[in-house]
C-alpha cells in the first residue's frame, strides 16, 4: 500500500458503514489496538545528523528496517533514539521514501553506496519512482559492465598450470602474454602486409618490351609473385590450423567472424593450385583472386580500431538500415520522378527509371558526377529538390552512428587506462597487504620477545614498546596466531621438545624458500604457507621454522645443531648494534629502524632464525647475501638462513 | 529508432493519422479544439473576444489553476467546535489529508485513487463516486478538509442514529428523501463489484438484485416501493447484527 493512502485507511474503514445495513451476516470483530499510543516523534540519529519524524510515518512500511521491529536494535536508551551508523545524506532519499512513498535516486550519489544503503535499510530498489528509474538502471547498468571488465582482466592472470593448448590461445588472443606470441603477432602482420602489398603491385604496369604494350608487373614476374603469394599462403595457412588447433571450441571458432576471413583468404590459392588448366573455369578463378583482397580484413586482429569499428556497425545495424531503407524509398521516388520529368527532351539520358537510380545517387550524396543533368525546367526542379532532400535523409542517422562509435571507443579507451593503472595500483594494494601482515609477523616477534625478555629478565621500556599495538591488532594477531597452531601437525620426534609450528611467512622468504626447496633435499616437517595466501605451497615442503622463542630454551639443550641457535640467542640479548654491523642481525636491524623510528638506540632485535629440521642433519651450508630491499619485506629481511658459523 | 517493440512501432502510425497527439501521447481532448472562426478571430487584433465564448469550457488552464490553488481549512478551534474529534485526532487526520491532497481539496479522482488502493481486487470506482457525492456536502465537486471530517465525525463519533442517517445520505443517491429500488440496485451492484471476479463461490449475475430484494423485504414496512428515513432508521433499530455492526465504528480512530 502507498504510503500516503496509509493514513487514509480510518477513512476507508469509516466508509464501510455504506454496507452495514445491507449486510446480511454480522460483521466480524474489529481489531483494536492493544496500547493505543498516540503518535510520537522519533528521533533518528544517522552519522550525528538527527532526522524526527512521526513514528506512523516509519510504520507505513512494515516490511522495512525502519517499519518493523528491527529498528530496536539501533535503540539507544540513554539518548532515546535510534542511532544508524550509516551515510546521513542518503538518508535523507530513504526518509523521504516513508514520507512521500516515492523513492528518488538523487543523481550525484555513487551507485554502490546508494544501493547498499538500500540493502541495509531493507528497501527494494525497484520501487524507486519513474522519474529516477531509468537513471538508476543506466548507472547500475554501466558500473556492472565496468566490474566484469574489470573481472575480464583478472582471468588473464596466468595459472600455474594451463596446458598447452591453453597456453597457446592466451598466446593468440593476447600477443602481450609472452615474447614468443609477441613475434608471432608481429610475423604475422607482416605477412598480412606483404601479401595485400602483392597484390597491389601485381596489377601496376610495370614497364614494357617493345613489341608488347604495358604489361603489368604479375604477367611479367609471375614467378616471383607466385613465390611471394605461396609463402604468405604457406603463413597464413599455418596460423589458421594453429589457431584451429588452439580454440578451446573449436566449432565456435570455425563459425567466428575472423576465422570464416582468414578462410576466405586463403581459399582463392588452393583453389587455383587445383584448376589451373582449365580455360573456362580461370575466368572464374580471376574472379576469385579478388577475394585475395579480403586478407586485409585480418589487419583487425591487430588493430584495435579497427574492431570498435567494425562493433559499431555491427551495434548500429538498426541505424544502418534505417538509412539503408529511406535511402532507397527517396532514390525509387525521384528516380520515378526524373525520369518523368525528362521523358520528353530529347537526347536524354534518363532512359529508364533504372537509368535514373545512378543520377539519384550521386545527386543524393552531393556527389555530382555530371555524366546526367537534366535539361528540362521540370527535371531541373526536381533534381533540386533531391540534391536537398538527400543531405538531409543522409544527416539524420549519421550522427546516431558517430556517438555510438565515439561511446564504444571511449570506453575502450578507459579500459586500457584501467589495465595500464591496474599494475601500479595492485602494487599498492599488495603493499599495503604486506603490510598488515608484517605487522603480525612483527606483533608476534615482539610477542615472543616479550616472552624472552620475561625469561631473561630485561628492562622495562623495551616491555613499554611493545604495549603500543591496539587491542584490534593484538585480537588479530592472537588469531591468526591460533590459526597457526590450529594447522601445527602433532610432534613428530618425541625427543624434541617443541613442536614445530605451521607458521605465516611473508612474500619473499615464501619466495626464498621456493627457491631454495629445489636446492636442498633435506626432509621436512611442516609446508609453510605464504602470508598472501591463496597459494598452495607446492614448492615449499622443505622448510619449517622454529620461533625465536624456542631459542632461549634451546639454548640450554645440547648439542651440536643447537650451537647455532645458541648463536642466535647470544645474538638477541646484545643491545648494542654498531658492532653487529657485520653480522645477520645488522641485516634485520636495517629495516626494523625503518619501523622503529621513535625507539631507543638499544633495542633489541629480533631474529626469525629458519634451522634445518631435525637433529642430526647437517645446517644448510649455504647462506645468502642481504635480502633485497623492498617496501614489503620488513619482516622479510629478518629472516635469515643461518650459515654455520 | 532503437529498442522499440513491435506493437509500439505499429502503433505510432497513430501519430500520422491524426488521433493522438504527439506531445502527451494523449487522444486530443476535445476540449482544447477551437473551432476555426475562433483561431482565425483571435489572428484579428480588433476581434479579440472580449466575452468567455460559450464553447470553451474545460481547457488545461483551468485544470492547473484548480491545482495551484491552495485550499486552507478553516481553524482548529473551529473545526473542533464542528467536529467531535480530540485535537490530536484531528490534527493526525489533517497531515494525512494533506499529505495526499498538497491542495487542500481532494477532487473525485483522487477520492477514487485512494479508495481503490484499498480494494486491488475489484472496481471500487462507482462505490467511491457514491462516497464522494455523500462526503460533498456542498457539492461543488471538491472535498475539502472540513467536509471530509465532518462526515468522519458522524460516521465514527456520532450516535447511532446519526450514523444511520448518514447511512440512508449514502443510499439516497438523488437526495429526496427516498431510497428507491433503482438507487438501491446501484448501491449494491457498486459494492458486489468492488469484490471483482475472482470470489469463492463466484458471483451470480443476479446476486446484486436478489440482495436489493432482500434488503425491500426487510426495510420496507408499508410495501410501497421506496424506503423513507423513518422506516429505515426504525428497521435498522430492529436488526441485531446492523446495531452491532454500527458499534464498529467507535475505535476506528
Amino acid at each position: 500500500m502507498a504510503a500516503g493512502v496509509a493514513a487514509w485507511l480510518p477513512f476507508a474503514r469509516a466508509a464501510a458503514i455504506g454496507w452495514m445495513p445491507v449486510a446480511n451476516l454480522p460483521m466480524p470483530v474489529a481489531p483494536t489496538e492493544k496500547n493505543k499510543r498516540q503518535d510520537e516523534l522519533i528521533v533518528l540519529n544517522v552519522s550525528g545528523r538527527r532526522f524526527q519524524t512521526w513514528r506512523n510515518t516509519l510504520d507505513r512500511y512494515p516490511d522495512t528496517l525502519l517499519g518493523s521491529s528491527e529498528k530496536e536494535f539501533f535503540y539507544d536508551e540513554e539518548t532515546k533514539e535510534y542511532f544508524f551508523d550509516r551515510d546521513p545524506d542518503v538518508f535523507r532519499s530513504i526518509l523521504n521514501f516513508y514520507r512521500t512513498g516515492k523513492l528518488h535516486y538523487p543523481r550525484y550519489e555513487c551507485i554502490s553506496s546508494y544501493d547498499e544503503e538500500l540493502a541495509f535499510f531493507g528497501i527494494i530498489p525497484e520501487i524507486i519512482g519513474d522519474c529516477c528509474y531509468e537513471e538508476y538502471k543506466d548507472r547500475k547498468r554501466e558500473n556492472a559492465e565496468r566490474l566484469m571488465d574489470d573481472q575480464e582482466d583478472n582471468k588473464d592472470s596466468k595459472l600455474p598450470n594451463m596446458t598447452f593448448r591453453e597456453t597457446m590461445w592466451r598466446a593468440f588472443e593476447n600477443p602481450h602474454t609472452s615474447t614468443m606470441a609477441l613475434v608471432f603477432y608481429y610475423v604475422t602482420g607482416f605477412f598480412i602486409a606483404v601479401s595485400v602489398i602483392t597484390n597491389v603491385v601485381e596489377t601496376v604496369p610495370c614497364g614494357s618490351s617493345p613489341n608488347q604494350k604495358d604489361v603489368p608487373c604479375g604477367e611479367r614476374y609471375t614467378v616471383a609473385f607466385f613465390c611471394m603469394d605461396t609463402a604468405c599462403v604457406m603463413i597464413f595457412t599455418v596460423e589458421y590450423l594453429l589457431r584451429l588447433f588452439a580454440a578451446p571450441s573449436r566449432y565456435r571458432f570455425m563459425r567466428s567472424v575472423m576465422s570464416i576471413i582468414d578462410v576466405v583468404a586463403i581459399l582463392p590459392y588452393y583453389i587455383g593450385l587445383v584448376m589451373t588448366n582449365n580455360e573456362d573455369v580461370s575466368g572464374a578463378f580471376v574472379t576469385l583472386r579478388v577475394f585475395r583482397v579480403f586478407r586485409i580484413f585480418k589487419f583487425s586482429r591487430h588493430s584495435q580500431g579497427l574492431r570498435i569499428l567494425g562493433y559499431t556497425l555491427k551495434s548500429c545495424a538498426s541505424e544502418l538500415g534505417f538509412l539503408l531503407f529511406s535511402l532507397t524509398m527517396a532514390i525509387i521516388i525521384f528516380a520515378t520522378v526524373m525520369f518523368y520529368a525528362e521523358k520528353g527532351s530529347t537526347s536524354s539520358k534518363f532512359t529508364s527509371i533504372p537509368a535514373s537510380f545512378w543520377y539519384t545517387i550521386v545527386t543524393m550524396t552531393t556527389l555530382g558526377y555530371g555524366d546526367m543533368v537534366p535539361k528540362t525546367i521540370a527535371g531541373k526542379i526536381f533534381g533540386s529538390i533531391c540534391s536537398l532532400s538527400g543531405v538531409l535523409v543522409i544527416a539524420l542517422p549519421v550522427p546516431v552512428i558517430v556517438s555510438n562509435f565515439s561511446r564504444i571507443y571511449h570506453q575502450n579507451q578507459r579500459a586500457d587506462k584501467r589495465r595500464a593503472q591496474k599494475k601500479a595500483r595492485l602494487a599498492r594494494i599488495r603493499i599495503s597487504k604486506t603490510g598488515t601482515s608484517n605487522a603480525f609477523l612483527h606483533s608476534k616477534r615482539n610477542g615472543l620477545l616479550n616472552e624472552a625478555l620475561d625469561l631473561t629478565g630485561s628492562t622495562e621500556d623495551e616491555r613499554h614498546h611493545n604495549k603500543t599495538t591496539s587491542l584490534l591488532e593484538s585480537q588479530h594477531h592472537h588469531l591468526l596466531h591460533c590459526l597457526e597452531k590450529t594447522t601445527t601437525p602433532s610432534q613428530h620426534p618425541p625427543s624434541f621438545p617443541l613442536p614445530q609450528n605451521h607458521e605465516f611467512v611473508d612474500e619473499h622468504l615464501y619466495e626464498q624458500n621456493c627457491l631454495e626447496g629445489a636446492l636442498q633435499n633435506y626432509t621436512s616437517r611442516s609446508p609453510s604457507l605464504s602470508s598472501s595466501g591463496g597459494l598452495t605451497g607446492t614448492c615449499c615442503s622443505r622448510r619449517s621454522r622454529r620461533k625465536s622463542a624456542h631459542l632461549p630454551n634451546s639454548a640450554m639443550s645440547p648439542g651440536p645443531p643447537h650451537g647455532l641457535q645458541e648463536l642466535s640467542a647470544v645474538h638477541i640479548h646484545r643491545s648494542d648494534r654498531p658492532p653487529l654491523s657485520t653480522s645477520r642481525s645488522s641485516l634485520n636491524l636495517m629495516p626494523d629502524e625503518a619501523m622503529r623510528l621513535n625507539c631507543k638506540s638499544g633495542q633489541i632485535t629480533t631474529a626469525i632464525i629458519s634451522i634445518p629440521t631435525p637433529p642430526g642433519t647437517t645446517p644448510e651450508g649455504d647462506g645468502h647475501g642481504p635480502p633485497s630491499p623492498s617496501v614489503q619485506t620488513t619482516a622479510g629481511s629478518s629472516v635469515v638462513k643461518v650459515s654455520a658459523l | 529508432m532503437k529498442a522499440k517493440t513491435r506493437e509500439q512501432s505499429l502503433s505510432d502510425s497513430r501519430e500520422l493519422d491524426g488521433s493522438y497527439d504527439q506531445l502527451t501521447g494523449n487522444p486530443p481532448s476535445s476540449q482544447s479544439k477551437k473551432t476555426i472562426k475562433q483561431r482565425f478571430l483571435k489572428l484579428l487584433p480588433c476581434c479579440q473576444p472580449s466575452a468567455t465564448p460559450s464553447v470553451s469550457q474545460y481547457s488545461i488552464e483551468d485544470d492547473f489553476e484548480l491545482s495551484t490553488v491552495c485550499y486552507r481549512p478553516e481553524g482548529l478551534e473551529k473545526l473542533l467546535e464542528q467536529t467531535k474529534f480530540t485535537k490530536k485526532e484531528l490534527q493526525i487526520l489533517y497531515r494525512g489529508f494533506k499529505n495526499e491532497c498538497p491542495s487542500g481539496v481532494v477532487n473525485e479522482e483522487t477520492f477514487k485513487l485512494i479508495y481503490s488502493q484499498f480494494f486491488p481486487q475489484g472496481d471500487s470506482s462507482t462505490y467511491a463516486h457514491f462516497l464522494f457525492d455523500a462526503f460533498d456536502t456542498q457539492k461543488n465537486g471538491s472535498v475539502s478538509f472540513e467536509d471530509f471530517v465532518a462526515g468522519l465525525s458522524i460516521i465514527l463519533r456520532g450516535s447511532i442514529n446519526d450514523r444511520l442517517n448518514w447511512a440512508f445520505n449514502l443510499y439516497d443517491l438523488n437526495k429526496d428523501g427516498c431510497i428507491t429500488k433503482e438507487e438501491m440496485t446501484d448501491i449494491m451492484k457498486s459494492i458486489y463489484d468492488m469484490m471483482g471476479k475472482c470470489t469463492y463461490p463466484s458471483m451470480k449475475e443476479t446476486a446484486p438484485s436478489e440482495h436489493v430484494e432482500n434488503f425491500f423485504q426487510k426495510m420496507d414496512r408499508n410495501k410501497d416501493g421506496v424506503v423513507t428515513i423513518d422506516e429505515f432508521i426504525e428497521s435498522c433499530q430492529k436488526d441485531e447484527n446492523i446495531m452491532q455492526s454500527m458499534q464498529l465504528f467507535d475505535n476506528v480512530i
